[in-house]
């Protein structure tokens, strides 16, 4: 039986690991290479690599952990690539079939687009056809306005009119594989997925719908998988303070008797 | 000690069969060259893509004479992945029909999933359907990571190790003598799949 799967989301900003409250705040974390190497090291299923810098410097001054110094998303790709035996997606900063085509040859399984779809929706049906559905994920930022959960751009500071389930399924028509989707409002705030958003989504489209936002604790992960259809459930700051953090999610979740793979050690 | 040659015909994740391969053993090559082929004590052949085009780019780019020479005639171990495994069949019916290899008896067909989603992509469990050197130490049903639409249906049923279920059962492990396939994807299934990859490499 296909299982649900646990994913951890490392967000690079500048070259830097970071955790984001709410897209405003961000705090550093340290190096991306060896984080991913811990990570899959606890068996995570997948991993989600966003690259939310809004110039071009990439910069690991603070290189404290005994790896070289890297300056790009290309080679920090390629990095990751040789320590995590697992698929990895890769978002941020695409906006051409060039872009998609350069992340999948240096490592990435899939990629992930969000405003440059909203831009031009005719870019994922490229994708789509070029790299096939199963590696074009569309990344969905939403954000609470007048009670009303419009989807957002450019990291959450453009207004888009769709709704997230309109335009889900417009990019599932197109040829998406998956949706990660992700509250703005919940994102940092430790307080748990919007349940009500994930299910809405999930159940209007036939393609898998990944929930990101607002886990604080490992109960919210279960939330998710035992209230709403989605197939896997994300998260990203909860996963970096903890020791062994996946293998604890992981374990928490089986023994709540969901369909998981087991937690797991890996050792080579 | 295991020398492994990669074969490359343009599929795009031979850098992953390879990152895995080198943490287990040193001398691994990604090459389509006949002497190093010749050289090499097991195979590998990754592949992704529709059918056709891979077979089209198989017979451009890898040297047939070479290869069937270690592999049919010596009878290296070889390990085809995913589209590497089904272009062993007779035949793949993806995008039209076309020959395969020819080296197991069997075509390549869409997989019947009702109303499932295809590509069938995620971790699924795959179950024994007879004991194999290619299984071993692996627990009871593991999981590993597939991305497909299209499997192998087999002519002759004893050619399965394993199965897996996606809507219908349908092959995810075939062995015939020294040939191996996988319908999923070992080097992105970490711990089982670096198992199997351990397994293959100590077959002889």
């Amino acid at each position: 039986m296909k299982k649900k799967r646990l994913i951890p989301v490392l967000l690079l900003r500048n070259g830097w690991l970071v955790q984001s409250k709410q897209f405003r705040r961000y705090q550093n974390l340290g190096n991306p290479v060896s984080a991913v190497k811990r990570l899959s090291e606890w068996a995570s299923d997948e991993l989600i690599y966003l690259d939310i810098t809004r110039d071009d410097s990439y910069d690991l001054r603070r290189d404290d952990l005994g790896h070289p110094n890297r300056h790009n998303i290309f080679e920090i790709i390629e990095d990751v690539s040789k320590v995590a035996f697992m698929p990895i997606t890769v978002g941020g900063r695409i906006r051409s079939l060039q872009d998609i085509e350069k992340r999948l040859a240096l490592g990435a399984d899939k990629i992930s687009i969000n405003t440059a779809a909203l831009d031009e929706p005719q870019l994922v049906a490229a994708a789509a056809r070029e790299f096939g559905s199963q590696c074009i994920v569309v990344s969905i930022d939403v954000k609470v306005t007048d009670e009303k959960h419009p989807v957002v751009m450019r990291g959450g500071i453009q207004a888009t009119p769709y709704t997230p389930q309109d335009w889900a399924k417009q990019v599932e028509q197109l040829g998406a594989g998956e949706i990660l989707l992700n509250s703005i409002d919940r994102d940092g705030m430790k307080t748990g997925y919007d349940l009500e958003l994930l299910d809405r989504v999930a159940t209007h489209v036939d393609i898998p719908v990944i929930a990101c936002g607002g886990v604080g604790d490992w109960a919210h992960l279960a939330e998710a998988l035992a209230q709403t259809s989605v197939d896997a459930v994300a998260a990203a700051n909860i996963f970096h303070y903890s020791d062994q953090s996946i293998f604890l999610a992981k374990k928490y979740l089986h023994e709540c008797g969901h369909n998981v793979r087991p937690p797991d050690l890996l050792t080579i | 000690m295991a020398s492994v040659c990669i074969l490359d015909y343009g599929s795009g994740n031979v850098k992953s069969v390879f990152n895995l391969l080198s943490t287990l053993i040193d001398d691994v090559i990604i090459s389509n060259e006949p002497a190093k082929i010749a050289n090499a004590s097991h195979i590998v052949l990754p592949g992704v893509g529709a059918f056709g085009t891979a077979m089209r780019k198989i017979r451009e780019t890898l040297p047939m004479d070479a290869l069937e020479q270690a592999v049919l005639t010596e009878k290296k171990p070889f390990l085809g992945i995913c589209v590497g495994m089904q272009v062993m069949a007779s035949r793949g019916m993806e995008f039209g029909e076309h020959p395969g290899l020819g080296w197991i008896a069997g075509s390549v067909e869409k997989l019947d999933v009702n109303d499932l989603p295809l590509p069938h992509v995620g971790w699924n469990n795959v179950i024994r359907k007879q004991a194999s050197p290619l299984l071993e130490g692996l627990g009871g049903d593991p999981d590993f990571y597939f991305v497909h639409s299209f499997v192998f249906n087999l002519e002759n049923p004893r050619h399965m190790l394993a199965s897996t279920s996606y809507g219908e059962e349908f092959c995810s492990v075939i062995q015939h003598e020294n040939l191996f396939g996988v319908q999923f994807h070992p080097e992105k299934s970490q711990r089982t799949g670096i198992k199997l990859m351990k397994n293959f490499l100590s077959t002889t």
